[in-house]
């Protein structure tokens, strides 16, 4: 019935797009060998090639399982995760790093197996709704994939954060970005069904209705879990992320104000407090506030590498220095951490504002499926799960060009860092099986 | 739940304008003084990977970036290093340039906003961008000629052209060799530049513009235009000739350096006091004229304030607010009066040049790398400091003063020179500064000199500047007279 073959008009926009993607992807790698090394080096093109043959049968899969899923996704996940490919490459080839030891070697391989996650989810899941029945299970598994490295012989502390398991010599992995995949899914299975009771009742003050003492309690957990995040793991970013997602999906779910306001209030409360007790929070806040003054740049723990990320940024100017051309490995973990202002040194402030561009178009995708989603649950998963690559985005980003604090998160299928590459596919792969669903649906008329 | 998602929709827009704001900010407007930023080791590096610059003397380069084998691609290479030291200073990778490397960095580097064209054209050719070369003012004979006549003493020769302000000769003595300091290692910059640190004889001080020396007598010339210049006062003006002078509301005594009287007579003229340097009549000209007279006339000659060349110049200083014995001291160049040897080249020069102060300026020509010029530097009128009657006359006494005064060792046969002597105390026992001032031929001045000799010329308070700093004079004189 359906074989009746009706021409895939989403699909074949898709793979033109892909195709361009990857032809972006294989000229930035030739470019950066060109630029710096001054020769061609045909392993990485293999490499490169062997990536684009992934995506292209996730494309294939997507003919099959979800034929009518957003177009746009796929292409700027794919771009996005080839420039950064290229750019870690560019500075393993700076550092003099290659084979195994090379830092673009291991995220082509990171690439390959989050593509294949997000394949394996695009065919196990083939009904978003599935998920709605595992609320607490999701809401478990998040819990205790954030506290993981806490535990003793298998966490890790890197630059003072306690954000990383160890495998022995296989690698390392934070379990805190698969937690927000699992930790949206909880919020919006949650949210749906209590929504009523945290809504309706209440007192007003202030013109807003405000919560009755005992409907507290979610908030309170989820931010007393946020407490413990900057306490125990000394991580700042992921607390915003976690509280700033909950926060989002609350108010759409509810759509009182109130919530927002008191979360924030919460929040901010807690980082003051955390600001005045805890050594690393009050250094970041004055990196934040006064990274140039020579005290601040030369003490331990200090702002030299954020000046060092703005010298970089300064030094590629509105076009920049072109690929391979720049020196982003003065700047300490250039590949990860600063990643953007690495990309910002040698594409300019113009590559900056398409990189900027990308990922709004891609958080967009996933605010459409919000508009046009028919289930509540569907609605919040999609936008959760957007804007939780939005505030990834801002949190980073924003700290690097001294918006914010700075905080260590991985820039989005951007920078080096295997579980970061595998949360950001997933959750392209159910951004996909949401906007499919919303098209599938037909119409209900209430 | 669409009116709320709308909503979030505007906030995650507006984290997204806080996004490109931000980067705009840093990348655009912020981006200038970031890369002018010393800790910023991005822009050091990228000023050696331009092929900097040659710096030409008479087109000879005395600094220029030689090809080298490492990560700096060019190794910046002095030639003659001391005699040029203080001119060219030196780019060392660990720290600030200093000198002509310094001032004229974005010339040098092809970054400035003249290059800009040949910079896009570099780019669409594929050329290596390659920076400026400068050609500068400095005659290599005179400097030569400078050097040697300077021999062992601690000090500076300065020679201008009083007509153009340009600088012929600047030699500042005990040098260095900026090679050591180009090295492509850290350890042995620092190692070599605390060295030249911590030797008490600071050859790193370029003398010429940023060592200040009380003036002694030379400064006079300055006292008697502000004379001239009020009208009251002639050459032939007279001034009551004792030994000892107190200067009112005060105890301490006034001597001229004979221990005596100057000359014979009751009184004596301001032409005979210049021409034998004698302190007590300037003190009594100088408590009649008034601080404020002689202030204003020295600020006219280039005092109080700081200027480039393009190096910066130290200002030299008369002080204000002074008191009578204060300024009777001032008068003959001492108390808190301070000056650089080329402050003291810009007074000879204007004297010389019938009354025009000239900016004084080191660099003649900015040369792209086809050799053509980028910028020609045309002489810099600094304004009137006195009529050309009175620059005739003040020529005319410091004639005298060489042929027949307190300037005689600067006399060269068959040529009038127009000079000036100090020796300026440093205290009661410290040794003295001795300086000459003047310019020849005195009827068509072509050169302005001026020579420090610091330390006493390592005679303590014996030598006197007519002892040692006009031989010098007359030397490079003679050698740039006769080329």
């Amino acid at each position: 019935m359906r074989r009746l073959r009706l021409p895939q008009k989403l699909r074949n926009l898709e793979l033109f797009l892909l195709l361009i993607a990857c032809f972006i992807n294989a000229s930035a790698v030739v470019l950066v060998q060109l630029g710096a090394l001054g020769e061609l080096d045909p392993t990485l093109v293999l490499l490169g090639a062997g990536l684009s043959a992934l995506v292209i049968t996730l494309h294939i899969v997507l003919r099959f399982v979800a034929r009518d899923a957003d177009p746009f996704i796929l292409p700027i996940a794919t771009v996005l995760n080839g420039i950064g490919i290229a750019m870690i490459y560019r500075i393993d080839i700076a550092d003099k790093q290659g084979g195994w030891e090379s830092a673009a070697v291991r995220q082509t391989v990171w690439s390959a197996l989050a593509i294949f996650s997000a394949i394996v989810v695009l065919l196990v899941i083939r009904n978003h709704r599935v998920l709605f029945r595992y609320t607490y299970i999701a809401g478990l598994v998040g819990v205790l994939l954030l506290f993981l490295p806490l535990v003793p012989g298998l966490g890790k502390e890197i630059s003072g954060a306690r954000v990383w398991i160890s495998f022995g010599n296989f690698g390392t992995f934070q379990p805190g970005e698969i937690a927000k995949i699992a930790l949206a899914v909880f919020f919006a299975g949650y949210l749906v069904r209590n929504r009523d009771s945290l809504s309706m009742v209440g007192k007003k003050f202030l013109g807003a209705r405000f919560p009755r003492f005992r409907d507290l309690g979610p908030i309170l957990i989820v931010w007393a879990l946020s407490m413990s995040v900057i306490i125990f793991q000394r991580d700042l970013g992921t607390a915003l992320l976690y509280f700033g997602l909950f926060l989002v999906m609350l108010y759409l779910a509810t759509g009182r104000l109130s919530w927002v306001i008191l979360g924030m209030g919460l929040f901010l409360g807690g980082a003051l407090l955390a600001s005045q007790t805890l050594d690393y929070v009050n250094g970041r806040f004055t990196n934040w506030l006064d990274a140039l003054n020579p005290d601040v740049y030369e003490a331990k723990g200090g702002s030299f590498q954020l000046v060092q990320g703005l010298f970089g940024l300064a030094k590629g100017g509105l076009l920049g220095t072109g690929w391979g051309q720049g020196r982003p490995e003065i700047t300490p973990v250039p590949q990860s951490d600063y990643i953007i202002a690495s990309l910002g040194e040698e594409l300019g402030l113009a590559g900056l504002f398409g990189i900027l561009a990308l990922y709004l178009l891609f958080v967009a995708r996933g605010f459409r499926i919000g508009f046009a989603g028919q289930d509540d649950f569907g609605k919040l998963l999609a936008v959760g799960l957007a804007f939780v690559v939005a505030l990834q985005c801002f949190i980073v980003i924003g700290g690097v060009t001294r918006v914010i604090p700075l905080t260590g998160l991985t820039t989005p299928f951007l920078a080096a860092g295997g579980s970061s590459l595998v949360a950001n596919w997933i959750i392209a792969a159910l951004l996909l099986r949401l906007s499919d669903t919303v098209r599938n649906q037909p119409r209900l008329v209430v | 739940m669409n009116r709320e998602l709308k909503r979030v929709s505007i906030v995650v827009m507006l984290m997204f304008v806080a996004l490109l704001s931000s980067t705009s900010v840093v990348q655009a407007f912020q981006a200038d003084n970031l890369s002018a930023d010393p800790r910023n080791t991005r822009t050091l590096y990228d000023s050696y990977q331009v092929e900097r610059g040659a710096i030409l003397v008479a087109g000879e380069p005395i600094a220029q970036s030689m090809p080298a084998d490492d990560d700096y691609k060019f190794l910046r290479t002095y030639t003659n290093p001391e005699l040029y030291a203080p001119i060219t200073g030196y780019i060392p990778i660990n720290g600030e340039p200093t000198g002509l490397e310094f001032a004229l960095n974005a010339e040098l580097t092809g970054t400035s906003n003249s290059q800009f064209f040949d910079k896009i054209s570099a780019l669409v050719t594929g050329q290596d961008p390659k920076g400026a070369a400068v050609e500068v003012t400095i005659d290599p004979i005179a400097q030569q000629a400078a050097w040697d006549a300077l021999g062992d003493y601690t000090g500076s020769v300065v020679v201008t052209e009083p007509a153009t302000g340009r600088i012929l000769a600047m030699v500042s003595k005990p040098s260095f060799n900026p090679n050591l300091l180009t090295v492509h290692n850290n350890a042995e910059v620092t190692a070599s530049y605390e060295a030249l640190l911590a030797d008490p004889s600071d050859p790193l001080i370029d003398r010429a513009i940023n060592s200040l020396n009380p003036p002694g007598s030379v400064f006079k010339l300055v006292v008697t235009t502000a004379a001239l210049e009020s009208g009251d006062y002639t050459p032939e003006s007279t001034f009551p000739n004792v030994a000892v002078y107190t200067a009112p509301g005060t105890t301490s005594k006034i001597e001229n350096s004979s221990g005596g009287t100057c000359g014979a007579g009751d009184t004596v003229t301001l032409a005979t006091a210049l021409r034998l340097s004698c302190n007590i009549p300037f003190a009594e000209l100088g408590v009649e004229l008034g601080d404020t007279a002689i202030r204003e006339t020295a600020e006219k000659f280039g005092f109080n304030s700081s200027y480039s060349i393009p190096m910066n110049v130290a200002g030299s200083v008369y002080p204000r607010g002074l008191d009578d014995p204060q300024t009777a001291q001032s008068a003959f160049g001492q108390f808190d009066v301070q000056v650089t040897p080329l402050q003291m080249a810009m007074v000879s020069g204007a004297i010389a040049n019938g009354g025009v102060v000239m900016a004084p300026n080191l660099v003649q020509e900015i040369l792209a790398p086809n050799l053509s010029a980028i910028e020609t530097f045309k002489p810099v009128e600094l304004g009137r400091v006195m009529s050309e009657e009175t620059a005739a006359t003040i020529t005319a006494m410091m004639i005298n003063g060489v042929q027949d005064g307190a300037a005689s060792n600067a006399r060269i046969d068959g040529v009038d020179v127009a000079g000036k002597t100090g020796t300026a105390q440093n205290g009661s026992t410290d040794p003295f500064t001795l300086w000459f001032t003047g310019f020849a031929p005195a009827n068509d001045p072509q050169y302005a000199i001026t020579v420090l000799v610091e330390n006493g010329g390592g005679e303590g308070q014996t030598g006197f500047g007519n002892k040692l700093a006009a031989p010098v004079a007359q030397k490079v004189l003679e050698a740039v007279l006769n080329k």
